[in-house]
């Protein structure tokens, strides 16, 4: 059996009000896609579609989708693990392409977060949560991180400042990426001003500058056969590792708090299937839906040992030309995060790296990419590995 | 159906929090024992395996021969977050603290207990859980200091 290839990425810019409807959304992504591919709907044939199906008021949207795509009469279905979705989607279209199922497979992540409010919003990310044993406290995404955090803190001496970083490393790059929601910059001096708007609490010890927004946005990645990869791309990127786990919902149910042991055994799976250790990564994309979870992604992928994390930010070891390269698109903190696109877009980032494409934000001729895409406060987890 | 029988349904948890999501359950004796001042998890009858929160079902033998525990002694403070927003119904109660405290044989997550000022609130420090009743006439428990 050979090697499944991805042959086109695409995105939408993500946006704070997507001016249109989600199938007029999502074809934006597809159509960046597939002109990246440059296929026809001929060539699909099937699609995955992925969002966090709580944002929409359409039931059902992969055949809405497949309709306003082109991509009837081929088979079409949804698939759903929150932040992660499209992640999942590309394990799922990988499995239907390596059983020979289906040669080309589009999966198309969405998400139009502008239809509710935010505090709707809110309160229907923290449902992402346990909603029987937790939700009733008030329970929210930023405070269930900030547990992890103030974990983090207590254990290992990493401090606020350490996390303020790792947000004016994700600006330096938003500011370059013409796909970002936040494209402004962000200095380390704005945290010490409690003036600033980053520097306001939202859940201690985490401050507005930590989190990342919500999003309007659409994403594609086309994969395929080898032999068809080979026929329509002269750069396919291939999947080398992919890994996936989950773990109980509820944090009482757990026993790590300053570290996600979903990206530890997603991590551990992918390496083993790519044959290769944490030191041959030569790009990643991790999921920094908070700060602290692109310091925990350090540790949790084995970028640095657990509590060792804060050395690589302090460093600059994650910038463009450090050892180990990480959001150099300027991650969840400044793209945003439109939860079903998420996961296609780190992969787009990955892609285009290994491709020598991602202009400004090159980095030096990588071989070797990792994606680390999580679904809610740690409950799902997906990595991806990928090579040129 | 009658209107007496549609009466009989169970649905005590939209009593839990101060804003419930769920109202029906097989484990809705636990808002019985919270109304009495008891907090309760349940343990497997046929393997002795502890669960808070509470189950009805055993994962490790597929029992769901369960019976009630009551939580007693003192938990260690894991980790906490006080909140500045809240979800959509929970603006009267800000701002309040979440957190998780650990008995050894099971965790609780919960809430810190609104007079305890937040310079006494330190990871490790030993606290109790202990049910509440909400201005809004709901139940939840609250962790307070030993
Ligand atoms: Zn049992």
């Amino acid at each position: 059996m050979g090697k499944v290839g991805i042959i086109g990425v695409g995105q939408s810019a993500f946006v704070r009000q997507y001016p249109g409807s989600i199938r007029e959304l999502a074809f934006e992504g597809f159509k960046a896609g597939m002109k990246d591919a440059q296929i026809t709907v001929k060539d699909v044939d099937a699609s995955v579609i992925c969002s966090a199906p709580e944002y929409d008021k359409q039931r059902s949207p992969a055949g809405v989708f497949a309709e306003y795509l082109g991509l009837n009469p081929q088979p079409t279905c949804y698939v759903e693990s929150l932040c992660s979705s499209s992640s999942m989607g590309l394990r799922l279209a990988y499995s239907l392409v390596k059983s020979g199922l289906h040669d080309v497979v589009a999966i198309i992540g969405f998400q139009k977060m502008s239809e509710i409010s935010s505090s709707e919003s809110q309160e229907r990310m923290g449902r992402g949560a346990d909603i029987q044993w937790e939700s009733p406290f008030g329970t929210m995404m930023p405070a269930y991180y900030a547990m992890y955090a103030r974990a983090h803190m207590v254990q290992y001496g990493t401090t606020p400042d350490d996390l303020a970083l790792i947000r004016v490393k994700s600006a330096t790059y938003g500011q370059l990426n013409e796909m970002a929601v936040y494209r402004k910059a962000v200095t380390f001096d704005m945290f010490a001003d409690p003036k600033d708007r980053m520097a306001a609490p939202v859940a201690s010890p985490l401050r507005v500058g930590d989190c990342c927004a919500n999003a309007d946005g659409s994403s594609c990645i086309i994969v395929a056969c080898e032999e068809k990869a080979r026929k329509f791309s002269k750069k396919p990127v291939w999947i080398l590792g992919l890994g996936a786990a989950t773990t109980s919902v509820n944090l009482a149910g757990r026993d790590l708090f300053t570290g996600l042991t979903v990206a530890q055994e997603a991590s551990r799976q992918a390496y083993r299937m790519a044959g290769i250790s944490p030191k041959e990564i030569d790009v990643a994309e991790v999921h920094d839906c908070f700060t602290i979870a692109e310091m925990m992604a350090y540790e949790n992928l084995g970028f640095a040992k657990p509590g060792e994390g804060k050395d690589l930010i302090r460093s600059k070891a994650t910038y463009k030309d450090g050892d180990i390269p990480v959001n150099v698109d300027g991650g969840l903190l400044s793209k945003g995060h439109p939860i079903g696109a998420t996961g296609g877009s780190q992969i787009r980032t990955i892609v285009l790296q290994l491709r020598n494409e991602a202009g400004a934000i090159q980095v030096k001729d990588p071989e070797i990419g990792l994606v680390h895409n999580i679904g809610g406060v740690g409950l799902y987890g997906n990595v991806t590995i990928l090579g040129r | 159906m009658s209107r007496s029988k549609e009466k009989e349904i169970d649905d005590r948890f939209k009593k839990f929090g101060t804003v419930s999501f769920t109202s029906i359950t097989k484990t809705n004796d636990f808002i019985g024992y919270l109304e009495n001042g008891k907090i309760m998890g349940t343990r497997c009858k046929d393997c002795g395996i502890n669960f808070f929160p509470p189950r009805a079902d055993c994962y490790r033998c597929l029992s769901g021969n369960m019976e009630w525990f009551e939580v007693s002694g003192f938990g260690t403070l894991v980790t906490y977050s006080k909140l500045e927003y809240g979800p959509v119904g929970f603006d009267a109660d800000l701002p309040y603290s979440i957190a998780l405290l650990d008995y050894g044989d099971f965790k609780i997550f919960g809430r810190i207990a609104g007079n305890i000022p937040d310079n006494e609130i330190q990871v490790g420090m030993k606290m109790k859980a202990a049910a509440n009743r909400l201005p809004n006439g709901q139940l939840n428990y609250v962790f307070q200091k030993v």
